[in-house]
This record gives C-alpha cells, structure tokens and sequence, in this order.
C-alpha cells in the first residue's frame, strides 16, 4: 500500500496517543454518533432490509466465486465500448500505467475523485515524483490533502477535524495549491463550502486528466458508476480529455439488476440517506459527449491472495460504506489514523492485513484491535462476519510466532495443560485463595490492567469447593 | 428437570458467589442442579486470542463432562455463545450437541423453566449492561430486562449507551489496555449518571472489567451479577 504508511507503529501504540487528544475523541464522538443515529433510522424505514442484506451478500459471494469470469466479460465490455484495459498486479505496476498514461497526454496536472483504491497504492506520490499534481476533489480529500495530512475514515476522511481547524488550513494553504480563500473566511458550513467550491472550479474547467475510483463496475455492458455527495464526481468524469478510472477487481458486477440492491443499502449505511445526490455512470467513449479516452486499471494489489482464503474472502465483499466504522467503540476512541491504512475501522483491521499481510508490526497488530464486540458485524450491509474474520487473522499472527507470541503461545499452552487437568487447577485456585491476603493489589506484570483498573479481588475459596462442601453430589469424579 | 451447571473458569476461581447464586435460585425454581466436578474452560479465551489449535482438547473436555445431559446452564453469555458458535466448528457433531443443550442463565430461565417472576427480592436501584455476547451473539433480547422487571423492591433505570461494548474483550482488555480502558470509563460514566446503587450484568468477566474501574475512580455503584439479585430473597437477602 501507500508509502504514506510505511513504519506505522503498532495499533496500540498509535490508539494511546488517539486516546489522549481531547480534541480527537470529541470530534470522533459527535461525528460518529450523528452518523450510527440517521443510519438506524434510515435503515428502519425498509421493511425488507434484511432481505437486501442477504441478497446483497449472496450477490457478492457469487460474483467473487467466478471473478476470473465477470472480469474477463467487463474487458471485452469496455473494449467494445471504447476504452482500454490495463491489468495492474500491485502498486508499482498501476502507479506506473497510470504516470504513463498521463505524460502521453502531455499533462502535467489530474483532478481526482472518489479513489481509495488509489490512495491504496500511494498514486499522488508516484505521480509526483514523475512532475505530476494530482488535485483532490471531494472536500473532504481537499481539507485532508491541504492539510498534508492522511485520510481517517472511508467515508468522511477528515472526520478527525473540526470547523475551526478546516478554516485554519484552508485560509493558510489554499493559496499554495490555487485560488485562495477569500478574505474573512468564517467557520459556517456554507461559507467553508463555498471557498472549496471556487477553488475546485478553477481546476475542474482547466484539468485534461481526471482519475478516478468506481464503486461498481457492471460486467454486461462495461459501465462503471460512482455514487456520491458532491457532484465533483460528475465534474471530473465529464470534463477533462482522458479519464483513467484505477479499480480494484473486486468491484465488478455481473448485471445492471445487481446494481439494483446496492443503490439502496450503499447511500442507507454510509450517509444515511435514502437516495445518494449524484449517481454517475459512465461507459466507454462517445463522439459527442464526455472524455475522449478511457482508462481502465483494474488493481489486484493482493486481492487474488486474499481471495484464495475461505475465511478471509468475505472481506472482499465490502462496498465502502464505512457504517462498521461509525458504530465501532475502538475506532470511536482511536481515530482513523492508528490503523495505518486508507482502510481504518473494522474493514481496516480486517482487509489491511490480507492485502498487505501481516510481516509488519502494524499488520500483524491490527487483528487484536477489537474487543469483538460484534456492532460490526450487525450494521454490515452484505453481512461480513469481521468478528470470526479477525479471531481467523489472529490465528495466522499467532502461528508466524512475531514479536510477543511466542511467550503468548507457551503461556496459553501452559495454561491449556492446566485447564485439562482439573486436579491441578483446582489445587491453584485453593492455594491462591488461602494466600489471598498475601498478594500485592499490583503484582509484577499486571501493569496492562493495573495502569487504570483495580484488580478483583481473590474470594476465600473457588466455587468447586463451596460445591464439594454444600453440595457433593456430583454425578461425575473431580478427577483428571 | 435435572440440569448440569457450567459455572465457567472466571466465576469458579474468581466469582464463587455467581456459581452458589445460580445454585440457589435454580434449586429454588424446583431444577435439580449437577456440578460435574472435571469441568475447567469453554476454551474461549485461547480461541479467541488466535490459538485454535489450543482449544480443541478444551472442547473434548467440556462435550465429554457435559454429556448425558439434557440442559447445560451457565451463568455467563460470552462463554454460552463460544460453545453455541464455535463448538460445532472446532469439535464436530458430539460438540454441536452441546452447542444445542447449552444455556445461558436468563434463557435457561425464560425459555425452558418458563418463568420470568423467579420470586426475588431485590430492594435497590438498578441499572443492566447486557454485555456484547450476550447481546448480539446469543440474541438475549428482552429476558435480563424481564426477570428484572419481575424483581419485587428492585428500580429498574435506563443505562445510556447500554448496547456499547464496556471494552473489557478478553485479552483485548490487556492488548490494547489503553482503548479498553476509556471504552471502560465511558461505560462507568453513563452508569454514574443512572445514579444507581447497583450495575447489574451477566458476565462476570465484563463486570470484573467494569468493576475495575469503578473502584479505582471510587465511583458509586457496586458491579453484582444478575444471578446474585435472581437470588436474593426477603429469607436469604443479598449482602
């Protein structure tokens, strides 16, 4: 994935500091909670929402058990419709299509929408090291970009800021990336969005180059569709010459039919709105109308090996609609930026690792970064089991023996031999009990729990005596 | 009706007082209570922390000590919804037995005794957390607020937030100790605001958690597992 996350320290680490910043947590809380409140209502008002959500599950599940098949189709699809295919296997390879495809256009600058899957493989960076600026155009990439900052949410990626710091950056940077703010810019909504209005227009009427993301790519006819807020995504997808839309595979369809559950759980779970403002489709090139040429990279990027996963392919299923994140109390507390991902939350926690795998620190911690509470899993419009996905990844970390489970590993065999030999369990809780009054209220090593809670405290014998005392009339031995 | 009682690891070593109270009110209730003595963990603990493998003779363990029975019941709905969810994966067709004659308490209760006024006595305020596992992964719904409700003396009042996870999540609680504890903390506010006597739930181990913090911030309600207050009665008050 991007360089941007290179080194990331592990999730712990990085959610302690999350933690602390007052600022962080209140602007996280209150966007959140608005956001999980409207989705409810939103989703009630269907009666058949959990029909959707089975269907929009088996729709997946089916068009990924013959992914080789619909992405064959979509290509000739395109090809037929106009447009060229380019296959990309990882970063490097789209990053460089990509950059090629732009210098042949003789460009120097591209706007963007709507792409995660290019922030995936750090596009911008690559394009700028070729003498290319890549200009975001959703507001919220906008606030992030001019903020040199990173994207904290899939949906909402500048969820972590709040008015006064979007005035802040937009009245110092603007300038330096073109039209600048106006003068006395005010905190109110209406004024931030009209200064990010007249600095986007000004580079949607001079850009030749757009990029974009889809969220679904129909495999029958080769059309592509974004749905979004904004319209910027309409601005970018029919203003500029060359349009190079970067995909990841994972995305296609088989039919326009299909699309038809999508566009009601998609905008339902992610803005909590019935209907999303602007759903554009577009589909090869046309004479009259619309860019010139058209660029389809289709990205694996480790989708293919996280396909090959019984347990783990599920994740593959995800529509971006970011409602994982908005009900989680993990990500509530640790913000967007401790997953180390473009994909943070739940989905982060489980998608990350299987793209990327799980050799580095942050990887191989971010399976641990739930408490499995399961909210996830609940509110998931195609039903993703993230629990079981996570417990699964956890499984693969623990097995590659990194940086503290191999002490893990031998502690919980330690303990599985005790826990089959209820003798000797039994013989430790009483000799903890009648010890009781001897041990520290902070022993050595208990810091992890001690540092904010008090530990409980140890009773004057087990259940298992009380039992044998009062009662003893056990059907079974107490032995091994 | 005979039924064996899984009082599970937390509760035996950690929590007698949950095991004796579910003893009591289930013997009161006219059920013949078993304790098969060779009974350790449901194994949950390693399963979730990424050590299937470790699991597995936990699982032989439990679907051997348990079988014959008609009805497992324990006290615990993270550890009731390891053995309904996972056994049937880990251990095969006699552990998806089990899986199928498993019972949380408050189900156990309202589902196959029949009984939502299980004539206690309870003469405090009280506020419920229905822990995560319980909540989604068993679908417990409405019973813990019934049996509650049912409760002569007891003041039932709404925790904000109920539904959130406490942040206690295993070894979730030490792994990622900093979020787990202000998830704890938020948790320990809303139940402040109730001003409540008692924060009453059905997982010791999440209470353990919740109780944790309440002691060190010297808050005021006192964290008691439900089968304590299904218990208590004008005879034999809970103390």
């Amino acid at each position: 994935m991007s360089g941007t996350y290179l080194g990331m320290p592990a999730f712990p680490v990085a959610a302690k500091e999350a933690v602390g910043n007052e600022t962080l947590r209140g602007n996280l809380r209150h966007a959140t909670h608005t956001i999980r409140d409207k989705r409810a209502r939103a989703v009630a008002e269907l009666a058949d929402w959990d029909l959707l959500r089975e269907a929009g599950k088996q729709i997946k599940d089916r068009t990924l058990r013959h992914l080789d098949r619909y992405l064959l189709q979509l290509e000739e699809s395109v090809t037929a419709a106009g447009g060229v295919v380019h296959w990309a296997a990882d970063a490097e390879e789209a990053n460089r299509i990509v950059a090629d495809l732009v210098k042949a256009t003789g460009e120097r600058e591209v706007v963007k929408v709507k792409s995660m899957a290019t922030q995936e493989i750090g596009l911008n960076e690559a394009l700028a090291a070729e003498g290319i600026a890549a200009y975001e155009t959703d507001l919220a990439e906008l606030i992030v970009q001019l903020g040199e900052d990173r994207p904290s949410h899939i949906l909402v990626p500048a969820i972590h800021r709040n008015r006064g710091e979007i005035r802040e950056i937009f009245r110092d940077r603007m300038g330096e990336w073109g039209r600048a703010a106006p003068d006395g810019l005010s905190d109110t909504p209406a004024e931030l969005a009209e200064a990010a209005r007249l600095h986007l227009r000004e580079k949607f009427l001079r850009a030749k180059v757009g990029v974009s993301g889809a969220n679904f790519m129909v495999a029958e006819t080769g059309t592509l569709v974004v749905v979004e807020s904004e319209g910027n995504g309409r601005m970018c997808l029919t203003l500029p010459e060359t349009l190079i839309s970067v995909v990841g595979i994972e995305k296609v369809v088989p039919s326009w039919r299909d699309l038809e559950v999508f566009l009601q759980t998609l905008p339902r779970s992610s803005t909590a709105e019935r209907m999303n403002p602007y759903t554009s489709m577009w589909t090869g090139t046309h004479d009259s109308d619309g860019p010139r040429n058209f660029h389809l990279v289709l990205l694996d990027n480790g989708r293919t090996d996280t396909l090959a996963d019984e347990v783990g392919r599920q994740a593959l299923r995800c529509i971006r609609c970011s409602a994982c994140l908005n009900v989680c109390p993990v990500y509530e507390r640790a913000g967007g930026h401790a997953y180390g991902s473009v994909y943070p939350g739940p989905i982060g926690a489980i998608l990350s690792p299987q793209l990327r795998g799980t050799r580095s620190e942050i990887d191989a911690s971010l399976p641990y970064a739930s408490s499995l509470c399961g909210a996830c899993y609940e509110v998931c419009p195609v039903a993703i089991d993230i629990p079981e996905v996570l417990v699964h990844l956890r499984e693969r970390v623990a097995d590659q023996g990194g940086k503290g489970h191999r002490l893990e590993k031998a502690m919980m065999k330690a303990a599985g031999w005790v826990l089959d030999h209820p003798g000797v369990l039994a013989a430790g809780e009483r000799a903890a009990s009648r010890t009781r009054a001897l041990h520290p209220s902070k022993p050595p090593g208990a810091g992890a729990w001690t540092d904010a809670r008090e530990l409980p405290e140890l009773p004057p014998e087990p259940f298992r005596d009380w039992w044998k005392k009062n009662r003893g009339n056990d059907r079974k031995d107490s032995g091994t | 009706m005979r039924a064996a009682l899984f009082v599970t690891c937390v509760n035996d070593a950690l929590y007698p007082s949950t095991g004796i109270a579910t003893v009591r009110l289930l013997e009161r209730l006219g059920v013949e209570v078993d304790f098969p003595a060779a009974q350790t963990c449901c194994g949950q603990p390693q399963f979730n922390t990424g050590y299937r493998r470790g699991t597995e003779p936990l699982v032989r363990r439990m679907t051997r000590v348990f079988d014959g029975y008609d009805y497992v019941v324990t006290p615990s709905g993270s550890c009731a919804a390891m053995v309904r969810h996972h056994y049937p994966r880990i251990g095969g067709e006699d552990a998806a037995g089990l899986a199928s004659r498993t019972y949380e308490l408050t189900e156990f209760l309202v589902d196959v005794v029949g009984v939502t006024d299980v004539g206690a006595y309870f003469p405090h305020t009280v506020t419920y957390h229905p822990s995560c596992h319980g909540l989604r992964m068993l679908g417990l719904g409405e019973r813990p607020r019934k049996l509650l409700e049912s409760v002569r003396g007891l003041e039932l009042r709404e925790l904000p937030g109920a539904d959130e996870c406490c942040g206690f999540g295993g070894t979730f609680a030490l792994k990622n100790s900093d979020v787990s504890a202000a998830m704890g903390q938020d948790k320990v506010h809303h139940a402040v605001t109730t001003g409540a006597e008692v924060l009453c739930g059905a997982d010791n181990s999440c209470l353990m958690h919740i109780d944790g913090i309440l002691r060190r911030e010297g808050a005021a309600p006192r964290a008691v597992h439900l089968a304590e207050i299904l218990a208590s009665t004008e005879e034999e008050p809970w103390s």
